[in-house]
């Protein structure tokens, strides 16, 4: 059917292909000059060179701050939530009773995801005197300032986020329940028990799946601005302070665009070296099945 | 196996037996333990959702006093002044908006993510593959880095304060998920159907409409589904775009009340977000297969 037009699916791509330029292509190119710029949308982009950079790296000290909370929201939260998503596919991939009445629970969260009433939710379940602390106090524990220090603050978004696992969870599944069954069987005859099947059959068959799910949770994780916007707003002591925070402070409140974005330029970089690096690692770890790609 | 297990003499066989028992007894135990935890973790994930429906009952005193379900002192004071909202308009105005951005949202992505995923699956094309090295590269680009020009390009196109910027990237087909999840889709189509058509003497604009579409439906419903799902729930796209507070969603209007009544007008802000999150759930539980069938199809082919 494509013989007829050579061009004829260019044609239908056309939307596509004018979002990609106009929405995609030019803005992210516009960033990067932007980012060596002095904007502030009232005059014209002033050129500065790497100005905005250095200024960045050698005397901000929001921005080290910043870039190190997020840091640290990312590696915690991504590893535990591809691990809790797991551990919890493998337990709903068993042949039980009402089995899809839990999967639809737990997807639940996920579901309601970013919305701010969720945000809004999580703010007074986590309040000083909310429902954690008052089931705290029911099996006699003191209560946990869980916003007020800035050693729990960024913990309790990452609880928020963990909440959230359904989406892995449901691709983890889907991975596990694609696995043939008879290679248990062999494995069982071989005298395997659970947790060797899992390591040498389950996992490695799945690491596609692991693949695709930490490259997404990350992207989005580097991005996370409703839960601390709304939640923390940032604080306190700048502990929640996520870069997109302060991007967003940056252009839409100090109107500073050039300087938004180079912070943004340098969340992009940080994003795309980890993307890279999961990805020139993933030949060595990710095994792809017979001829998967076609 | 069973063959040689039977030829063997009979204390053995007896042994077998008590083997087999006792693979039962672990069996049970095993469902029992793997309920209790399933049942447990089920409610650390759904008790913060069912306490909020109660909390949002509650006076204000009560939600911080009770943490149970069943609120002592049932009002529907929350809903009554959490409607009015602090603002000269109701919280209906604001669902109504709401939905004035999802559904022509929704609309559009349909369209424009179908004629392009048809254009990917079905066409050759000079450069094909360039175009979806960049369609996955859309996939996985930050949004962050994009943001701040296409904010002065809606500006300079005068569109700030109005809907267009969060419609029309959607109509473009901007949201690269979609168009990747209804490739992955159409992949798995034989393609017999449309070449009958096509042999029969249908366009191609023909076969998508009376051939491929209809095949397609559950993984397009799946995109709607999603789609407005998280159009509801975006903020960050109306808080940069949308500045009168007559044009503001749902998710505008909750941030709104929460700074305005700080400290006082809890039960508001929590009837208010059950009443947000009300659609959002209604949707989904009529609509959970698609979900879970799009989330596991998207993301299991790649």
């Amino acid at each position: 059917m494509s013989g007829d037009n050579k061009f004829l699916g260019l044609i239908y791509l056309s939307p596509f292909i004018i979002g990609l330029l106009v929405f995609t292509a030019l803005p992210f190119l516009a960033s990067l000059y932007l980012s060596f710029t002095n904007y502030n949308l009232m005059n014209e982009p002033v050129f500065t060179g790497l100005q905005n950079y250095i200024r960045l790296f050698t005397n901000d000290r929001t921005f080290r701050k910043s870039l190190w909370v997020t840091l640290i929201y990312v590696f915690t939260t991504v590893p535990l939530k591809l691990v809790f998503a797991l551990f919890m596919a493998v337990i709903l991939n068993y042949k039980l009773k009402f089995i899809n009445v839990f999967r639809t629970a737990y997807y639940v969260p996920s579901i309601l995801g970013g919305s701010i009433a969720i945000a809004v939710l999580w703010r007074y379940i986590f309040a000083d005197v909310g429902l954690v602390n008052m089931g705290l106090a029911l099996i006699g524990f003191e209560p946990v300032n869980w916003f007020g220090d800035p050693t729990n603050a960024l913990f309790t978004i990452t609880l928020l986020r963990l909440w959230q696992f359904g989406s892995a969870m449901v691709i983890f599944l889907a991975a596990l329940q694609s696995i043939d069954k008879t290679l248990y069987e062999a494995a069982s005859i071989d005298g395997a028990g659970k947790w060797t099947s899992f390591v040498y059959i389950t996992l490695p068959l799945i690491t596609p799946v692991i693949f695709f799910n930490l490259i997404m949770q990350m992207v989005q994780a580097f991005q996370e601005f409703n839960g601390p916007y709304i939640i923390t707003q940032g604080g306190p002591l700048k502990s929640t302070y996520l870069l997109p925070i302060y991007i967003y402070d940056e252009a839409f409140k100090r109107f500073d665009m050039g300087y938004a974005s180079a912070i943004a330029w340098v969340l992009f970089l940080i994003i795309m070296a980890l993307t890279l690096i999961a990805f020139w690692s993933s030949r060595h770890w990710v095994y792809y099945a017979g001829d998967k790609r076609s | 196996m069973t063959d040689h297990i039977l030829s063997q003499n009979t204390p053995a066989a007896r042994d077998i037996d008590i083997v087999r028992s006792r693979e039962t007894r672990r069996h049970r135990f095993n469902a029992a333990l793997r309920y209790a935890l399933l049942t447990a973790v089920g409610l650390l994930m759904l008790y913060p959702l069912i306490w909020l429906v109660g909390a949002s009952f509650k006076t204000n005193s009560e939600i911080f006093s009770n943490p149970g379900f069943w609120p002592e002192n049932p009002t529907l004071d929350g809903y009554i002044k959490g409607w009015k909202t602090s603002t000269p308009y109701s919280f209906g105005t604001f669902f109504f908006n709401t939905m004035w951005i999802v559904i022509p949202k929704v609309i559009g992505t349909a369209i424009s993510c179908t004629a392009v995923a048809y254009g990917f699956a079905r066409f050759d094309f000079p450069f094909k593959k360039v175009l979806f090295s960049a369609l996955i590269a859309t996939l996985l680009l930050p949004n962050v880095v994009t943001r701040i020009p296409q904010y002065l390009i809606f500006r300079d196109l005068g569109w700030l304060d109005s809907y267009l910027p969060l419609w029309v990237p959607s109509a473009l087909a901007g949201d690269a998920f979609f168009v990747f999840m209804l490739v992955q889709f159409l992949r798995a189509i034989p393609r017999d159907m449309e070449e009958a058509a096509r042999v029969d003497g249908a366009t191609t604009w023909q076969t998508l409409i009376f051939i491929v579409v209809p095949l397609l439906m559950p993984a397009l419903i799946s995109v709607c589904l999603f789609q407005f799902m998280w159009t509801m729930n975006d903020f960050l796209g109306p808080l940069i775009y949308i500045s009168s507070v007559d044009k503001y969603p749902i998710s505008l209007a909750l941030k709104l009340s929460i700074d305005t009544t700080e400290a006082f007008e809890w039960n508001r802000v929590l009837a208010m977000s059950v009443l947000s999150l009300a659609p959002a759930l209604a949707v989904f539980f009529l609509a959970q297969k698609y979900f879970i069938d799009g989330i596991s199809s998207g993301g299991i082919k790649g």
